[in-house]
This record gives structure tokens, C-alpha cells and sequence, in this order.
């Protein structure tokens, strides 16, 4: 019996050939149909060149009808959240990519309160994910959650400026957070090599946990490992971002274009742009995993110790209670007190004259 | 004996022939030769100026200060080595002595790390205010004195030169914030930092609306338009007030382009002049701040900015009690003041037109 089973399985061309080596390509054609979800959020700052460096990315227009607001109004704005969603397809795969975009963030005088918005934007994105995840349909479960977040980092400033370090630390727990220089024309190469080092030394110091592209296998080629490292010893990436086709040395290349000279996107000698793109279309796979085992877990994990309330109300629970608690305490002491004193003096009323007042109870 | 009958004598009352009346000698009375002396006084007593550089740091103020003042105003510590942030607003100002065809000038630049890199920035232009109004009140000191210097010792800030991060949106509210404050008590000039992140189309709808923006906020930076005196100042004017802010990129390294040595920023794809009009708009800078306004930075900080703010202590220690901490300003120089006698010609004018702008509070 034994020997007739695996007799029905094996390929009549090949001998010993089982056949589950095919189980990628199953894979493949199922994902494909399917098709990929990813969300990205972008922070950082105003005029960072966050919407065009995107565009520029997915080569789309994903913000057709922008208003820049003007200063007045921006003076009264807070921290907003605007999720625009795009469906790219290239070759048959399809791609349904949720940009999610934080304009506001470091525009107030006061920014202690900017990331508080972003930081609720995630938890509740986790927080819908579990609940669909528990639920009794698990058939459609649309995944929000924000597998990347680019932290576009100013070159203007001399390093990590406190509000990144703290907005950092507060999220790194959250998503995978990917460090961006941004507007990288403005530096030269020396000031770039000596911007990345110092970024790289402050969130080391201030024990940020950015996301570590994970090293090649050493099964993989050569290719592969060289482009992983060389990856790895680009992060942060310094970018620029353009959609405009200029024309360069008699070809038309995506870049900007100054008095002094051509920007050219693309060109890996001008900026790191070509290795952002890389990291993000061959570890997108990766980023949606770590999200998932590692920060959506913890997530869960603290969510359902916690029992279903929430760590603000929890602890002011504590304080009342234990206020209630003492003020009881208290009221029982003195209604004790009262008592005793009314048996007392009822001792006393009772051996002398009763002229002693009525009292009530 | 006729003849002397025929000379017409100079005191006779009969109407004389008309002689060449003497304006219109040839012989010239050398009122040129005043301008002379007072050049050479100039030199011999030097010129001073103060300047102060505001802004986020990394925004390349620094640089800017030694590329205008072609020499090492800062020591070269690279930034970011070893150098942090530091925690609070803190002002820093040196000087030195800088010397051009026999004419010294005393620049004392005071710079202001710290400024808007917090994540609360909340009242962090009030050091900056505060210092100002120091300087003003160490002059104000020196000048009631009864026996002063002959030539005081001027610390006050003449121009305060603001560096807007290039985001090529509009002004910040922290931007805003600080220009509404301090346009009352200083000049001050905004300038477009590290412009070579933003191409020329940028650039220019950039500065036209940061333009809306500052006269939506009646922000009234230098060259102010009040302060214009004739035809000729308004028309120089209104050119620079086209151009305001300017677009600015500062470098202290030289290359050789086309066999020139020129000071710039080499990158792989050129190399940016910063005194080339094309690529940058230093040149205007350098020219409003050294070439051709510094003395009017001066003139208006002593004429305007200075007055107005004794004017307002004056009268504050007039109607207020002497308390600790006021300064005991001399009855005799207060009577003098309130009667109307100013203490030098020069300040009369001013003075009056001091007293016809409203009184701010600073």
C-alpha cells in the first residue's frame, strides 16, 4: 500500500520529483489576483517636498486640486490626517497603495501636542484590525494598517531636531519607521556623508528603533547581497523628488532644474533616490510582516492584557478609586466616632437627668 | 579832480552801476573741502555695526556672516560636531575689527542659537527682545549721563537679519510671530536661507507670497516705507522692496570656475556662485548691508528705533514711583526733557516724529 501512494505522485518525467516546488508559483498567481495592499504614512514637515517626493515614487498625481494654505491659516491649524488611496498596476499585479498624510505636523509654534493626532491614527487602525480579526466574518478583512512610515528629515538642520527624536521614540514601538533626508539637493556630498553619520550616532544615542532592512540570505547571489548592503550603508536615504522632465545632456530625465545645473532623480551619483524605491518595492513584503508580527502583536498583546479599557482611564480609575476609597474610609471614621459618642453620652443621659437635649440619630 | 567826481564811491546813496554782485565771483568759498574733513574724521574714528542673525539652526547664518564679511567672523567649527543644540534661546555676539583701504570697521555680530528649535517655541523671540532694549538702555544710560563720553560706545543693534527656512510654502506662525515684534524695535531683514534647494519659479512664488503674507500681518521690515525722505530714496526703495527677501546662499570655500576663483558650493551637478546674480541674490544683500544702506541701518536704529524707546522710558519713569528696579534717571536731565530742551539738535526732529507714531509696547 505504502509503495503504491507515493507511485501516484510522482511526475512520470522526472523520478522522485514530488511536485510542491510549484507552491511558489501557486502563491504568486493567487497574490497577484488578489493583489497588495500597502499604506505608507509620510511626516515631517511643512515644505519638506513630502507630496512631491511620493508622486514621484508611484509616479502618480496624488494630490490633483492642492491648496497651499496661506500663514494666517495656518496659524490656527492642528495636526490632520488625510488618507488618499491609489490603485496602481503594473505587469497584471496590482497595487492598492494608502498614502497617509500628516499636513500640520511641526507647523505650530507649540508642537507638543503634533503627534498625539498620529499616534491615535495608528492605535486605531491597529485597533479596527483586531476587532475585524476577532470577529465572526473574517472573510474581507481590509488591512489599514501603516506598515512604513517615512520621517522626512530636514537638511537644513545640523541633525536630529527634538521634535523628531520625540515623535520617534513615541512611534518606533508602532511601525517601522524609515528615516528620510529630504531635499537632499542642498547639500554636498561631504555635508550629506556628514548629516547621515550624525543622524545615525543621534538614534543610536536616543535608542530610536528604526527599521533594519533584513540581511540577504546567504543563499541569494551575489547581486542581491551586494545591493543589501549597499542599502544598508545608504540609510537615511537623502532624496530628491521631481516629476518634471527636464532636458539633460540630450535626454529627458525627471529632475529639477537650476541656474547652475541639472538635479537628475534618478542618478544614483546625485541622490539616493533609486535606493529608496529599491528598498521599498523589494521589502515591501518584509515591512507588511514586521508590522505584522511585530508591532500589530504587541499591540494585541497589550490591548487584550489591558482587558478592553483603555491605559488613560485605567489609571485615572486608580486615583479615584483610591480617593473614593480614603473618602469612605474617612466617613466611616467619623460616623464611627459619632456613634460613640452618642452611646456615651446616652450612658450618661441614662444615670443623670434627661434634660440632656433630644438627640437625633 | 573829475575824475574822482566819475569813480562811483562805494558808500555814496546815488544808485550805483550794477557791479558783479559777489555770489557770482569765480573764486569758490572750498565749502567741498568739508566733505573731505569729514572723511577723514571717519577714518581716523572708524565706523561700527552691529548686526544680528536670527534663525533655525542649520540654516547657514554663520556662513552667511563670514561670506559677507569676507573673513573669518566665525571660528570654522564644523557644525554638528560636538556643538548641541543648546536648550534654550542663548545670544552670542563677538566683534572684530575689520579693516578695508584704511577704514576700520567695528562689526559685532550677535548670533542666536536655540531659536526655534524646540518643540515649544513659546515666547522664544522675548531674549532676543529683551536684548535689544538692553542695548538700547546701556545708550540711554551713557547719553543722560552729566558728564558723557564724547563718543559713546554704540552696542545697539542696527539690523537684524531674519533667515526664512526655503520650505516654498509661506511663513511659518513662528515666523510671523517674531516679525510682528521685532519690526517695531529693530530693522530687520528677512532673507530666503539656503536658497539653492528652490529653482528660480519657486523662488519667485515663494517670495511673493511671503510679500502677501507680510503685508497681510502689516509686518513693515527694512527699508521701511515711512521712513522714505525724498524722491530719490523711494525710487532706490522701492527696487530693493521688490526684491525683499532675498534669496541667499552663503559659502566660505573658493573654486575655480572658468579660470575665476569664486566662492561657492560644488555639488556633482555645478558649482554655485554665490556672488553671481544669476545663480543667487547675495550681491543685494551685501550691497543693502555694507554698500549702500548701512549707514541709513544706523540712522534709522539711532533716529527712530532709539527714540522711540526713550521716549517711552522717559515717560514711564516720570509718572511712575523710583522703585528698585528703575533706573535713577537725573531730575535735572528729566526737567530738561519735559520742558522741551533736548539734550542735542540732533535728536529733535526724530524726536517729533517719534512722538507722532504710536507708542508700542515692547
Amino acid at each position: 500500500m505504502s509503495k503504491q501512494q507515493p507511485a501516484q505522485f510522482i511526475n512520470p518525467e522526472t523520478p522522485g520529483y514530488v511536485g510542491f516546488a510549484n507552491l511558489p508559483n501557486q502563491v504568486h498567481r493567487k497574490s497577484v489576483k488578489k493583489g497588495f495592499e500597502f499604506t505608507l504614512m509620510v511626516v515631517g514637515e511643512s515644505g519638506l517636498g513630502k507630496s512631491t517626493l511620493i508622486n514621484s515614487l508611484f509616479l502618480t498625481d496624488l494630490y490633483p486640486e492642492r491648496i497651499i494654505p496661506g500663514a494666517a491659516e495656518k496659524i490656527e491649524r492642528t495636526v490632520q490626517i488625510e488618507a488618499s488611496t491609489v490603485e496602481i498596476e503594473e505587469r497584471g499585479v496590482k497595487l492598492r497603495l494608502t498614502v497617509v498624510d500628516t499636513p500640520g505636523y511641526g507647523d505650530a509654534i507649540n508642537c507638543r501636542d503634533c503627534f498625539k493626532t498620529i499616534i491615535s491614527y495608528i492605535d486605531e487602525q491597529f485597533e479596527r484590525y483586531l476587532h475585524d480579526e476577532s470577529g465572526l466574518n473574517r472573510r474581507h478583512i481590509i488591512d489599514n494598517r501603516v506598515h512604513c512610515c517615512f520621517y522626512f528629515i530636514s537638511p537644513f538642520g545640523h541633525g536630529l531636531k527634538p521634535l523628531d527624536v520625540a515623535f520617534m521614540k513615541a512611534i518606533h514601538n508602532k511601525v517601522n519607521i524609515v528615516p528620510v533626508i529630504a531635499k537632499a539637493d542642498t547639500l554636498t556630498l561631504k555635508e550629506r556623508e556628514r548629516l547621515k553619520k550624525r543622524i545615525l550616532d543621534e538614534i543610536e544615542e536616543h535608542n530610536i528603533k528604526i527599521y533594519h532592512l533584513p540581511d540577504a540570505e546567504s543563499d541569494e547571489d551575489e547581486d542581491f547581497k551586494e545591493q543589501t548592503r549597499l542599502l544598508k550603508a545608504s540609510i537615511p536615504f537623502s532624496v530628491v523628488g521631481s516629476n518634471q522632465l527636464i532636458e539633460a545632456k540630450g535626454k529627458k530625465v525627471r529632475g529639477r532644474l537650476y541656474p547652475w545645473g541639472v538635479v537628475e532623480v534618478e542618478n544614483p551619483e546625485h541622490n539616493d533616490f533609486l535606493k529608496l524605491r529599491t528598498m521599498l518595492i523589494t521589502h515591501m513584503q518584509d515591512l507588511q510582516e514586521v508590522t505584522q508580527d511585530l508591532h500589530y502583536e504587541n499591540f494585541r498583546s497589550e490591548r487584550l492584557k489591558r482587558g478592553g479599557r483603555k491605559v488613560e482611564n485605567e489609571d485615572m480609575n486608580k486615583d479615584q478609586i483610591l480617593l473614593e476609597k480614603e473618602a469612605e474610609l474617612r466617613r466611616m471614621q467619623e460616623m464611627i466616632a459619632r456613634m460613640q459618642a452618642q452611646m456615651q453620652l446616652q450612658m450618661q443621659g441614662g444615670d443623670g437627668d434627661s434634660g440632656a437635649l433630644g438627640h437625633h440619630v | 579832480m573829475d575824475s574822482l567826481r566819475q569813480s562811483p564811491s562805494p558808500c555814496s546813496s546815488r544808485p550805483s552801476s550794477p557791479r558783479t554782485p559777489p555770489c557770482e565771483m569765480p573764486a569758490s568759498v572750498g565749502i567741498e573741502a568739508v566733505l573731505d574733513q569729514l572723511k577723514i574724521k571717519a577714518m581716523k574714528m572708524g565706523f561700527e555695526f552691529n548686526v544680528m542673525v536670527v534663525g533655525q539652526s542649520g540654516l547657514g547664518k554663520s556662513t552667511m556672516v563670514n561670506t559677507l564679511f569676507k573673513s573669518k567672523v566665525w571660528k570654522s567649527t564644523l557644525p554638528g560636531l560636538g556643538v548641541p543644540t543648546p536648550q534654550t534661546l542663548q545670544l552670542h555676539s563677538v566683534t572684530h575689527v575689520i579693516e578695508e583701504k584704511g577704514l576700520k570697521l567695528k562689526l559685532t555680530v550677535t548670533d542666536t542659537p536655540g531659536f526655534g528649535d524646540q518643540i515649544n517655541n513659546d515666547k522664544c523671540w522675548e531674549p532676543i527682545l529683551s536684548y535689544i532694549n538692553e542695548q538700547y538702555e546701556q545708550y540711554l544710560q551713557e547719553e543722560i549721563l552729566i558728564t558723557r563720553q564724547r563718543h559713546i560706545p554704540d552696542t545697539r543693534v542696527h539690523c537684524c537679519v531674519y533667515f526664512v527656512p526655503p520650505t516654498g510654502h509661506c511663513l511659518r506662525p513662528l515666523d510671523i510671530e517674531f516679525l510682528q515684534r521685532l519690526c517695531r524695535t529693530v530693522n530687520v531683514v528677512p532673507v530666503i536661507a539656503r536658497a539653492d534647494s528652490l529653482t528660480i519659479e519657486e523662488r519667485e512664488a515663494f517670495r511673493s507670497r511671503i510679500q502677501k503674507d507680510l503685508k497681510s500681518h502689516c509686518i513693515d521690515v527694512y527699508p521701511q516705507k515711512r521712513f522714505d525722505e525724498d524722491a530719490n530714496d523711494r525710487i532706490l526703495n522701492s527696487k530693493i522692496r521688490e526684491r525683499i527677501p532675498f534669496a541667499v546662499v552663503g559659502a566660505d570655500q573658493e573654486h575655480l570656475v572658468n579660470g575665476r576663483c569664486v566662492l561657492g558650493r560644488k555639488t556633482n551637478w555645478g558649482i554655485i556662485e554665490v556672488e553671481n546674480m544669476a545663480h543667487c541674490e547675495f550681491p543685494l544683500l551685501r550691497d543693502l548691508l555694507i554698500r549702500s544702506h548701512l549707514q541709513d541701518l544706523k540712522d534709522i536704529t539711532h533716529n527712530i528705533h532709539y527714540e522711540n524707546y526713550r521716549v517711552v522710558r522717559l515717560n514711564e519713569s516720570h509718572q511712575l514711583p523710583r522703585g528698585p528696579g528703575w533706573v535713577n534717571l537725573a531730575p535735572m536731565n528729566l526737567a530738561h526733557a519735559s520742558a522741551g530742551q533736548l539734550t542735542s539738535p540732533r535728536t529733535s526732529k526724530a524726536c517729533k516724529q517719534a512722538q507722532e507714531e504710536p507708542k508700542y509696547d515692547f
